[in-house]
């Protein structure tokens, strides 16, 4: 993987936010096995800083952070993102200032 | 066929409320339905709206909108990962009515703007994503899916804005290319209003500023810093263009976390409360990347059809999506009277934008996107161009002053002439 720089944690925001988290129901998956730089590309540009990479290098995602920008969709809706919908019936995140 | 309303709004932001508002004005049925649990708790902006096109559909909104501040002070900078060149501009004309423009958080303004449209007769559904358009058999758009529910109508106004999952059903547009396309970030830090005003030298606190940053807030790459004052937060964040970031070394996340602690930016926020972090995407690619805007059955106005410039110094999206919303509910509604919602029949709607500043603007400014996305010099060698000019004419250390041209000369050189002459010429054309 090439150099990226990352010091911040984004968890700690997203904790500020409000969000009703669809429990085992996945807005977004992901293909198996994804490809290393798509999947490398949507480290850098997800504004949650859902697409991680664990100690031992490998590649982890988890949607209940989204800030349902679609951002993944547009970079990589060809590649590795299988599914993108929007979260079901009030689910998701809830923007109080937006 | 009977249908269960004349119109089916899918959105409550900017262009969707104006246009459901319009329809239900004109005695449509019209039902608005929004995906988030009120109107604004999927949307984000930076943000600021300008007045004009709002002021076109309610005269008073001053009175009755939760504006945030009048922005008073507009504020550009060219920053290097070590100095920061501003321009703070004000001016009385930003304090002319119609003319003038002011913050917003899109929570309690999309709330507003959706209530004008529930007391104006439209039926507002929140909390419920439209999944899936209806067809009939001709292929012709006659209603929304969600759920278990269909609900018809003579038209369908897509207003779901720029990461709709519904226009390639509408008008076969799957989505637009990466390269046109920039992520947002954002967040949203408390402080008490009189400490807001002090920070940023504006008359009162009902006064605000802008501030566009270019160059070390997105580390080089194409983009720039925001800040906006609201009443008692201030909104800081980044816009980048995301094929650029996809190949940064650094995050979009920490860009934003970069620019917060950068020496010129740190005192504003200081001791205040992080309330939220954002994110939202920004089409950058203007009319170029604009789907067609009817179909039969259905029209798009808003982020969803991409209305969106790029201008450098301002970015504009939420006064055409009032615009178009306007233009939207006043044409659909003049062909439901007509009994021809087919796309020819929903035509005018675009010979509206056309007429309006709206269209003008996309065609005048469609070469931006191309300028700004390779105008990277801005984003690196300029910032720091003005950066070792700068030093040169301030810092003084007892040694031989020099001419200003002597000043200038080295660190012109560094960049190239003819650089300059070649940027200047391409911004004069495209901006």
């Amino acid at each position: 993987m090439s150099e990226i720089n990352i010091s911040v944690n984004v968890d700690s925001y997203l904790a500020k936010n409000k969000y009703e988290v669809d429990e085992g129901n996945p807005h977004i998956v992901l293909v198996e096995d994804p490809d290393d730089a798509e999947f490398d590309k949507l480290i850098r540009v997800c504004p949650a800083a859902l697409y991680k990479r664990r100690d031992n290098n490998t590649k982890f995602f988890d949607y209940s952070g989204c800030l349902e920008c679609g951002t993944c969709r547009i970079l990589c809706g060809d590649t590795i993102i299988k599914k993108w919908e929007n979260p079901g019936p009030n689910m998701g995140v809830e923007f109080r200032f937006g | 066929m009977d249908f269960d309303f004349d119109a089916i709004v899918v959105g409550a932001g900017c262009a969707g409320s104006v246009a459901a508002y319009e329809l239900a004005n004109a005695n449509k049925s019209v039902l608005l339905i929004e995906r988030g649990e009120n109107a604004g708790s999927k949307n984000m902006t930076g943000g600021r709206i300008y007045s004009h096109s709002l002021k076109k559909v309610f005269p008073n909104f001053e009175k009755e909108a939760p504006l945030e501040r009048r922005i008073t002070h507009e504020r550009i900078s060219l920053m290097a990962s070590d100095s920061n060149f501003s321009i703070d501009f004000t001016s009385d004309a930003m304090r002319e009515e119609g003319k003038d423009s002011y913050s917003v958080l899109r929570g309690p303004f999309d709330q507003w703007l959706a209530s004008k449209a529930e007391d104006a007769g439209a039926e507002c559904l929140f909390g419920i994503p439209v999944e899936s358009l209806v067809k009939d058999e001709s292929g012709r758009i006659i209603g929304v899916r969600a759920g278990e529910d269909e609900i018809t109508a003579h038209v369908v106004i897509l207003c779901d804005g720029v990461n709709s999952l519904l226009t390639e059903e509408a008008v076969g547009y799957k989505k637009p290319p990466a390269s046109q396309i920039a992520v947002g970030i954002k967040q949203t830090f408390m402080l008490p209003s009189q400490v807001i005003t002090d920070r940023i030298l504006a008359a009162s606190d009902e006064e605000g500023a802008a501030w566009m940053i270019a160059g070390d807030a997105t580390k080089g790459k194409f983009g720039g810093g925001f800040m906006y004052t609201n009443k008692e937060s201030i909104s800081l964040g980044i816009v980048a263009g995301i094929e650029g970031v996809a190949k940064s070394e650094y995050p979009i996340y920490q860009m934003m976390e970069d620019l917060k602690n950068h020496p010129s930016i740190a005192p504003l926020v200081k001791d205040a409360e992080i309330v939220e972090h954002s994110g939202h995407m920004v089409p950058e690619g203007g009319i170029n990347i604009m789907p067609r805007l009817v179909g039969d059955g259905v029209m798009l106005a808003g982020e969803s059809a991409m209305m969106c410039i790029n201008f450098g110094y301002a970015v504009r999206g939420m006064d055409y999506a009032i615009a178009a919303g306007q233009a939207a509910g006043l044409a659909a509604s003049a062909a439901i009277d007509a009994e021809d919602t087919s796309q020819t029949g929903l035509e005018k709607y675009v010979t509206l934008l056309e007429e309006s500043f709206v269209l003008k603007d996309m065609r005048e400014f469609s070469k931006a996107p191309a300028f700004m996305e390779g105008f990277d010099r801005m984003f690196g060698e300029y910032p720091e161009m003005v950066r070792d000019i700068m030093n040169e004419m301030f810092i003084v250390d007892g040694s031989p002053a020099k001419h200003v041209k002597a000043m200038a000369i080295p660190a012109v050189k560094k960049v190239g002439l003819l650089n300059i002459l070649k940027d200047v010429k391409g911004a004069m054309k495209a901006l």
